[in-house]
């Protein structure tokens, strides 16, 4: 897996920010009298991947599939049940609390809900300055300097950060919580449904804005999104999760014209198009997700997959390439 | 200040802006409460009475606790206005330099209390896990105890008791209450996300725990804190009045008032013990309705007006 071949180039580890393997994360189910386990909530089941610097990295998914978990796994604000991450050739699975505060410098995260992600009793040149506080040693001046050239970076007046979260609308909000994720220089950024609470106009306009920081800030995005049409506007390359699975990772050129996992296939049956002359037939899909406690054996999307046959309840299919960096887990393309 | 604006613009020169801080959550807090008649009424009244019981000695000459065998049970005069008690000691002077006493307790026994209820509240609602579970024992096993009864046991063994550790034996009683409180609002912080990006920029428990948590909670804290300093006037009245609180001579409302336990007082000089009921009555009035304002004042969806 460390030497993965994308388009026409060969990649080495050095290319990769970011390299997660065999990720699982599963919340124990506590029950009975005495409270002990009775079972597993698996998230995160068994996931790897990889981020290129400089790339934007989509990630695709039901609510439930586990894509917000993975982030905040990814970043050790939530410590994995198995597995290892390696952030710029360090391996971050077990390492201290302590010892993880400098990394935590080149990687940040934007949460969805920007009214619940910024603390309501701290002002927004607190909130901006809190990573400075923390992270540097920069006098007050400095750090007032470098609040207010974000502020403006970002698109707010400087005269903003001596509000209260409370005083803004959602979408200036999440551009708080970006300058506050910022404000550090990180390398890495996870954006987690940045723009899925806000209205449709503001959404472009917060997309805009992070592709433009991108380019400023020389940032590596992991963006967690449900929408295939916010992912296509903003991603590299684009991962499908289903059910705490990669069931799909490929270029987004790739993916969005030739999808190969019968679920991805659906997914993108499923957004409008304003193409009236080559009308898509629509893929429904049958029943809900399965319950993450309890996956089906095999491909956990087998209970809902137009395309099933026996195997696919007996063999779960492993994440295989099948050319330009095209990654699937579907038997219909592996039993070749 | 426009103008002022204008001519920087035109200048170039930047003007550096008036910070507005009206509208920060204590800001907003400060003007709902001071909209609250009662409350504000409670502030004066209260301030009226730590002015009062403050400068004691500009308002009465008597000692509080000297005895005249002259005096014993003297009807109120001129230089005595309420009367003199089964001691012969000026009521009067007893009156405010025993509010001293009361207030003092019921203040410091809060702030203890405060201490003690705040520090294990933070550690059990923000670790979780083992050491949650043992502060919350811990604060069950308390809960159980009587109140009461283990005061009695306590003051019976150490036989006498002087203000000191009075407070400390209320604030050792009292402080599963307040943990309790603010572990609960912990637990509900701690899943909100600002809290996770704190950690996302890798801050410090402390940092967490001062910045994101204790400004979030202090609306709880401030309201139990002020509703606790009325039941610990309550609790050293009543002790005292038992004979079992603050010992005499030092005067306080509550041993004021056990005076009043002798039928004759009772029935002939209302003037020793009707004041000093009085003052604990208004006392703790005002400290409840304070308390309430302060919680409509932080919580507004607990308002019901």
């Amino acid at each position: 897996m460390s030497v993965i071949e994308t388009e026409t180039r060969i990649h080495t580890d050095q290319d990769y920010i970011l390299q997660a393997k065999n990720i699982k994360k599963y919340f124990p189910i506590k029950g009975g009298i005495l409270k002990h386990t009775i079972g597993h909530v698996k998230a995160v089941d068994d996931v790897s991947l990889s981020v290129l610097r400089g790339e934007t990295l989509g990630i695709v998914g039901e609510s439930g599939s586990g894509k917000s978990t993975l982030g905040r796994v990814l970043l050790r604000l939530m410590d994995p049940t198995d597995g290892q991450i390696v952030f710029e050739d360090q391996d971050i699975t077990k390492m201290r609390y302590r010892k993880l505060r400098p990394i935590r410098r080149d990687m940040q995260i934007v949460f969805q809900d920007p009214f619940a992600s910024l603390n309501p009793k701290m002002s927004v040149s607190e909130l901006i300055e809190e990573p400075l506080i923390v992270q540097t040693n920069l006098t007050k001046l400095e750090r007032k300097e470098k609040t207010i050239s974000l502020l403006e970076k970002v698109g707010l007046r400087s005269e903003d950060r001596y509000k209260y979260p409370h005083e803004f609308s959602g979408g200036q909000r999440q551009r708080i919580s970006i300058a506050r994720a910022l404000t550090l220089n990180p390398k890495f950024v996870i954006c987690d449904e940045p723009v899925s609470a806000l209205d449709v106009s503001i959404q472009a306009q917060v997309l805009n804005l992070m592709a433009d920081l991108q380019d400023e800030f020389n940032l590596t995005y992991l963006f967690i999104a449900h929408d295939l049409s916010v992912v296509k506007h903003i991603s590299d390359r684009v991962a499908v999760m289903y059910l705490g699975r990669i069931a799909e990772i490929a270029p987004k050129k790739n993916l969005y014209e030739t999808p190969l996992h019968p679920y991805t296939q659906a997914l993108l049956s499923a957004v409008p198009s304003t193409d009236i002359l080559h009308k898509k037939e629509k893929i429904i899909l049958k029943g809900d997700l399965p319950s993450p406690s309890n996956p089906p054996s095999g491909c956990t999307f087998r209970t809902r997959c137009p395309m099933v046959h026996e195997k696919c309840s007996e063999v779960r299919p492993e994440l295989t390439e099948v050319g330009n960096g095209h990654l699937v887990a579907c038997h219909l393309y592996t039993g070749k | 200040m426009e103008l002022k604006q204008q001519e920087a613009m035109d200048t170039n020169i930047e003007v550096p802006v008036k910070p507005d801080k009206g509208n920060s959550p204590f800001r907003i807090a400060l003007k709902r409460f001071l909209k609250n008649k009662l409350a504000v009424m409670g502030v004066f009244v209260l301030l009226a009475i730590i002015l009062a019981v403050t400068f004691a000695p500009l308002l009465t000459e008597h000692s509080p606790t000297k005895s005249n065998l002259l005096l014993i049970e003297r009807p109120p005069s001129e230089e005595h206005p309420l009367g003199n008690d089964s001691s012969g000691r000026d009521n009067l002077s007893r009156l405010l330099y025993g509010g001293r006493i009361s207030l003092i307790v019921g203040f410091s026994a809060m702030i203890f209390t405060l201490i003690i209820g705040v520090t294990l509240g933070s550690i059990a609602g923000y670790y979780g896990g083992k050491i949650d579970a043992i502060i919350m024992r811990a604060a069950d096993m308390m809960l159980v105890l009587p109140f009461l009864v283990l005061c009695l046991t306590i003051v019976a063994i150490l036989e006498r008791v002087n203000v000191g550790i009075f407070v400390a034996i209320i604030a050792i009683t009292s402080w599963p209450n307040l943990t309790r409180i603010i572990r609960g609002t912990y637990l509900s912080l701690r899943e909100q996300e600002f809290v996770l990006g704190a950690k996302a920029i890798g801050a410090s428990d402390f940092r967490i725990i001062f910045k994101h948590f204790i400004p979030n909670a202090i609306g709880p804290i401030v309201v139990n804190a002020t509703l606790m300093m009325a039941t610990y006037i309550i609790i050293e009245s009543g002790l005292s009045f038992i004979g079992f609180g603050i010992p005499q001579p030092t005067p306080t409302w509550g041993n004021m008032i056990s005076e009043a336990q002798s039928l004759r007082i009772l029935r002939n000089s209302p003037e020793a013990w009707i004041p000093p009921g009085l003052a604990i009555l208004t006392t703790v009035l005002c400290i409840n309705f304070i308390g309430d304002g302060l919680r409509d004042a932080f919580d507004p969806k607990s308002n019901r007006r």
